[in-house]
């Protein structure tokens, strides 16, 4: 699905990624965990697309396209989809609306026909269903006046209408009390197929509850410092980080 | 010895100009001549001008033009409309059509009696004011418009004004009266065709009088190279309701002088306007509204998208004057710039004199939120459609408070025209 090669990356000439290796194939999730600094939003924001990121080495292949030759949008009609970490307000603009024009946007893109209306406000309901999204928050303005809860499920609710290849999420966990967490993390259980896969970023081993992954990723000083299974998340919950920081600083 | 001559520009430009033939007033006339031979074009030393030159209007050479026979294109907002066209100032009956409506008298200024005119230039302010005066010393024509008490207007009407040639001033006078529990709807569009350095000078008095209800739709739309300036004079009696909704889409100096007294209690006035500028644009919204009695609203709202090196003015003034307690004024500008040439002078002003008053007012300008815009692309949006989208959201804001259909219709023809924008 991804494949990251040496991965390098800076913002305001200082390096924030210092080569990244990962590999994520189709049906499965990843976490990616890591102390506070250690580039953990940085990847996320590499991948979308953000343009103030400056790649200086290495290459991502997202299913047989080179992703960092993409715009943001271009990654977003491949298949891509990242849930921010803090999603943005767009007042006036309806979520609806611009769920409608990025789904036909990315429906013209592969070749494909636009989306009635009908179908369209199916495809709504049935999805905000998924993330238990009041039908009135899925036509307000984009985020605006959402609570906390409100705005990660609505992010769950946009990857839900978009059914991407691979879906970033960003910290989704932070800020969520536990049935929001509940509610946000079974979206996204249900939202898995063998077809697509996720890679979860999240400081916290609390969210893996709900959300299981096959592997679990150290990211320290701007490498993948650490692989392993679930339960490396659990044994990172109760020792913290320091121990493999101290294992990484002493080669 | 020498003399240096100073040469008055606004002497000479006048000089080319027709006197009124219209039955007005003499007096108005009279001070409208004593107004302009003391006086010179405005420079941006004057307050009131100083963001909008004139220098461009003062550099036309009139040209008299008496051929009014010449077909021109349809001009139109709304389809099956009562339509009265003026090109430059004179009556077009050969283009105008539209059934007698009850209750309503429509006809050009030409065709009107000294009696009915007896109140043109009441409320237009001839001291200080050099384009009213020139207006009210050379007006060519203009529209009429009574409406008799009781009467509700249900049949649409609209007021084509189109400019054309090459240096023509046209000097346009409307006067609108809604009589007593009246209520309709007016639309204004200000065209041109071929037309280039022509400058429009209308003035629009308006009375509004007791529990009537009007509202003006002013699209202006004259192709960029063309000048206007627009004063609405407006005069509200008691439980009266005046909304205008000022559309502004093209030309090169737009100036806009909206000026209305709320003279009667229980009175609502609502000022909605949007202007969508590029190239070199000017457009300068004046707003004036003068809450002279208790218990009146008033509501304002002017957003604008300002776009490549052009440049828009807002001043909004509120006065509330010492009797006038129980007032709601609320007044809001904001601007999006979309280019790093472009720019806006705002400025929200509130003059409070009573002390039982609730009054807002409030001015922004920014540019598009670049972290909604990258949010959207990450969705799959084009950065195009990412940026449209949230302009015609910002600007949104003021189209959804037009109630004519026809009305939104055209502009949002002329936005996806003009800036490829979606609405």
């Amino acid at each position: 699905m991804i494949t990251i090669k040496n991965l390098h990356a800076s913002i305001d000439g200082k390096e924030i990624l210092k080569g990244l290796n990962l590999e994520v194939k189709a049906g499965e999730v990843h976490a990616i965990m890591g102390p506070n600094g250690a580039g953990k939003s940085t990847l996320a924001s590499v991948l979308a697309g953000r343009e103030e990121y400056e790649i200086t080495e290495g290459e991502v292949n997202f299913d047989g396209t080179d992703l960092l030759e993409l715009s943001p949008e271009d990654r977003a009609r491949e298949g891509l989809f990242l849930a921010f970490q803090y999603p943005i307000e767009i007042p006036g603009v309806s979520n609806v609306n611009f769920l409608r024009t990025a789904l036909n946007e990315i429906r013209e893109y592969k070749g494909q026909e636009a989306i009635s209306a009908k179908d369209f406000m199916a495809l709504v309901r049935e999805k905000s269903a998924i993330v238990e999204l009041d039908a009135k928050l899925a036509s307000r303005s984009v985020n605006e006046g959402f609570s906390g809860g409100e705005k990660k499920r609505n992010e769950i609710f946009q990857m839900a209408m978009l059914a991407p290849k691979l879906a970033i999420l960003d910290e989704t966990d932070s800020g969520l009390d536990i049935d929001a967490l509940r509610i946000v993390a079974s979206g996204v259980n249900k939202l898995k197929s063998p077809e697509n896969a996720t890679i979860v970023i999240t400081h916290y081993q609390r969210l893996l509850d709900y959300i299981v992954p096959d592997f679990v990723h150290v990211l320290y000083n701007g490498k993948i410092v650490k692989s392993g299974t679930k339960e490396l998340a659990l044994e990172l919950e109760e020792k913290g980080y320091d121990w493999i920081k101290a294992e990484v600083d002493k080669h | 010895m020498s003399t240096t001559l100073s040469i008055n520009k606004l002497a000479k430009f006048t000089t080319a100009l027709t006197p009124t033939s219209l039955t007005f007033s003499q007096d108005v006339i009279k001070d409208a001549l004593a107004q302009l031979s003391s006086s010179e074009f405005p420079t941006t030393r004057n307050e009131q001008w100083k963001y909008t030159r004139v220098g461009k209007i003062a550099a036309i050479e009139p040209q008299v033009k008496t051929e009014y026979t010449r077909k021109l294109p349809k001009y139109s907002i709304a389809e099956n409309a009562v339509t009265f066209v003026f090109e430059n100032g004179i009556f077009r009956s050969d283009l105008s059509y539209g059934e007698v409506i009850n209750g309503v008298t429509i006809k050009p200024l030409t065709a009107c009696t000294a009696a009915e005119l007896v109140s043109v230039g009441k409320l237009a302010k001839i001291e200080g004011d050099v384009f009213n005066s020139m207006n009210s010393a050379y007006a060519s024509d203009g529209i009429y418009i009574h409406i008799a008490s009781n009467t509700i207007v249900q049949k649409k009407i609209q007021i084509i004004q189109i400019l054309t040639g090459n240096q023509t001033v046209a000097n346009t006078r409307n006067y609108l009266f809604c009589d007593k529990f009246s209520k309709a709807e007016i639309i204004f569009g200000a065209f041109s065709h071929d037309a280039t350095n022509s400058f429009n000078n209308v003035v629009t008095e308006i009375l509004v009088e007791e529990n009537a209800d009007l509202t003006i739709d002013k699209i202006q739309y004259e192709e960029a190279g063309n000048y206007t300036i627009a004063t609405e004079n407006v005069q509200q009696a008691k439980d009266s309701t005046f909304t205008i909704n000022t559309l502004t889409l093209n030309g090169t100096i737009v100036r806009n002088n909206l000026t209305i007294n709320v003279a009667g209690t229980n009175c609502t006035t609502n000022l909605n306007g949007a202007y969508l500028l590029k190239e070199n644009q000017h457009v300068d919204n004046h707003t004036v509204v003068d809450h002279l009695t208790p218990h009146c609203n008033s509501n304002e709202l002017y957003k604008g998208v300002i776009d490549d090196k052009a440049t828009a003015v807002f001043n909004g003034k509120v006065f509330v004057r010492k009797d006038a307690q129980k007032i709601n004024a609320f007044q809001s500008n904001g601007n999006v710039l979309l280019s790093d040439n472009a720019s806006v002078n705002s400025k929200p002003e509130l003059e409070i004199y009573a002390d039982d008053v609730k009054c807002s007012h409030g001015s922004t300008t920014g540019q598009l939120d670049e972290e909604a815009v990258f949010y959207l692309r990450a969705r799959g949006l084009s950065e195009k459609s990412a940026r449209h989208l949230m302009v015609s959201a910002f600007i949104g804001d003021v189209l959804e408070k037009i109630e004519s259909e026809d009305v939104l219709a055209f502009t949002q023809k002329i936005l996806q025209e003009r800036f490829g924008w979606e609405f």
